[in-house]
């Protein structure tokens, strides 16, 4: 699948191929073409994703090759224990969890899953947790903080299910609880955006000593779609929503909100997922090891800070 | 011309004008008089109408007792943003000459019957009671306020939710709240939260459903997502006492549902359990 901002790059990658696929001779005359279109391809692509517009970028997060936790956890963890339930209502597939090693770290991992396939999309609910999915990720964390683990927080939802069971089973109150909760967490907590950060659905599990987050990944108070609909009056205005809404990681960078930005190679995640989750492994392990050396109290009073000092306001004179 | 109008829902200044307004509720007329008497509560169905912020102090706290923190906190623009109807600072500006307020929410310490408490109120005619920067910041100053003065810290959310024209700045005002009420709760300081119409989104899914006691007015809306926008996602009809207070009652994330009469006396018989020093 390519993107509309991508199609020049996809003609040429569709050359590349068809020529591959022709040459059986190897003529020299073959073999120079081929160069000159992979290093075309090569600075297309850098062009292409040097000049993203953020609605680009919302695609790129949405991108069906994107690498979902389900490939993230294969391919940084040596070993994964996941735990089910959240020991009240049901488990949640839209939200996993569980012991994890990665980096010789062990650790609780939590995320959400999206689902590649039709059936696994439906059966995650398309990555939108309900309640007891934030109430297993809570009763998770505070299995890590008894057992002095460090927690890693990877978080890909469009939003928390608007649904009619999830409102009757206190959507607000399990975010709500969680946020609090968090606060208070005497071990390290590593949160990393890997595709989209939807509003209070991501924030539910993203309180953290340390935010990381993809370089194409977006992280947003609501979707630009929603925000469209409701300021705008039209959905399709879409993009203008995510322009004035400063969602990705270079702005939530100079906000303060996100700590550290992994890199993604030009051509985003889903052109080369090995390298995007060895990028993500890296930066997860070096924080782990980071803040495991900050004692309880100063991890809680140093989170503390970080989220009390985000804010612009200013002192009007009456 | 101007005897009937609808009652301040739907418009504040005809409202003033009217001899009558028409309930929002019931939708019987009643005069405009015997409204106001009634701290704004339709006589004949319950009905409560939204408060400002002054109304609401005036209810709960004792005469001459409140003292405000932080007026100055205002608004800035920090993603310089721009809509299709025009710019945030623009409206912001419009919100601040409509209320006289800085932002969505007053905040103070005053005295319940006699019991010095923290207060915050938040007020839906200022952009739609949005929890954004200074709303945020007044709210965490509040809270460690009460954690200094060893105060209980009551919050009235009116609120359609986080304030999109701030982003995902407004977004972490939900983290640096809960942050402020986690503080509260490691130090035993009571937290009460009270709902009014109506309690949504960014406020619902932060300080304003993790209180140690959780008070409704009769018939406030409150819920996470709008109920538009859950209908469209599961292409349903939803119940019509849905996201009210009593449906809140009844599915256990509300401790009780309060008149607004009975408000004041209400959290000072609360409040008398609260106090670890009497004990």
């Amino acid at each position: 699948m390519s993107l509309d901002f991508e199609k020049e790059i996809a003609d040429v990658e569709k050359r590349i191929a068809e020529l591959s696929a022709l040459d059986k001779s190897r003529s020299p005359k073959r073999k120079a073409e081929l160069t000159s279109l992979k290093r075309k391809v090569k600075s297309m692509t850098k062009k292409v994703y040097s000049e993203l517009s953020p609605w680009d970028t919302v695609q790129i997060a949405r991108h069906a090759d994107r690498p979902l936790l389900r490939d993230f956890i294969d391919g940084m963890c040596s070993e994964f224990l996941e735990l089910h339930g959240d020991r009240h209502q049901g488990d949640d597939k839209a939200m996993i969890g569980g012991f994890a090693t990665l980096g010789g770290q062990r650790c609780m991992l939590i995320g959400m899953v999206k689902g590649r396939s039709v059936e696994e999309k439906v059966e995650s609910n398309f990555g939108m947790p309900n309640p007891e999915g934030y109430r297993k990720a809570l009763r998770l964390m505070k299995l890590a903080e008894r057992y002095g683990l460090p927690i890693v927080c990877m978080v890909d939802t469009p939003a928390a299910y608007p649904g009619r069971e999830a409102e009757e089973r206190g959507q607000a109150e399990a975010i709500a609880r969680n946020l609090t909760e968090m606060a208070a967490l005497e071990v390290p907590i590593i949160v990393v955006v890997t595709g989209e950060g939807g509003s209070g659905g991501a924030l539910g599990i993203a309180v953290g000593d340390a935010i990381l987050m993809l370089r194409y990944a977006v992280y947003s108070v609501i979707p630009p779609e929603g925000c469209a609909a409701i300021l705008w009056r039209d959905a399709a205005k879409a993009a203008d929503a995510a322009d004035a809404l400063k969602i990705t990681a270079d702005s939530l960078l100079e906000f303060g909100v996100i700590d550290e930005i992994v890199d993604e190679p030009a051509g985003g995640a889903h052109r080369d997922p090995e390298t995007t989750i060895a990028a993500t492994q890296e930066a997860i392990v070096r924080n782990i090891k980071k803040l495991k050396r900050r004692g309880a109290k100063r991890l809680v009073d140093q989170r503390y800070n970080k989220f009390v000092k985000i804010g612009r306001f200013k002192h009007a004179r009456s | 011309m101007g005897w009937f109008t609808t009652s301040s829902t739907k418009g504040d200044k005809n409202a003033a004008k009217g001899l009558f307004v028409v309930c929002p509720g019931c939708k019987s007329h009643i005069f405009e008089e015997e409204r106001k008497n009634n701290l704004k509560v339709c006589p004949k169905c319950n009905h409560h109408d939204r408060l400002t912020y002054k109304e609401r102090l005036d209810l709960i706290i004792d005469p001459g007792t409140f003292r405000e923190f932080n007026s100055h906190i205002s608004t800035t623009d920090p993603l310089e943003f721009v809509d299709g109807k025009g710019s945030y600072a623009d409206k912001a500006a419009q919100a601040k000459a409509k209320t006289g307020m800085n932002e969505a929410i007053v905040t103070g310490s005053g005295n319940i019957n006699g019991i010095r408490v923290v207060i915050g109120v938040m007020d839906f005619r200022f952009l739609g009671g949005s929890l954004a920067s200074g709303t945020g910041e007044k709210i965490l100053l509040a809270a460690e306020h009460a954690l200094r003065m060893k105060r209980a810290f009551i919050l009235f959310s009116a609120s359609g939710g986080a304030r999109m024209h701030e982003g995902i700045i407004s977004l972490m005002q939900m983290a640096k709240t809960c942050a402020g009420i986690s503080k509260l709760n490691k130090a035993n300081i009571p937290y009460i939260s009270v709902m009014t119409d109506p309690t949504f989104g960014g406020v619902s899914a932060s300080y304003a459903t993790v209180g140690d006691i959780n008070l409704a007015e009769p018939g406030a809306m409150i819920g996470f997502a709008g109920r538009r926008v859950i209908e469209q996602t599961i292409k349903q009809k939803l119940p019509k006492d849905f996201q009210t207070s009593e449906y809140l009652l009844d599915h256990g994330f509300v401790d009780a549902i309060v008149n607004r009469s009975e408000m004041k006396d209400y959290l000072h018989n609360v409040l008398m359990y609260c106090s670890r020093k009497k004990a």
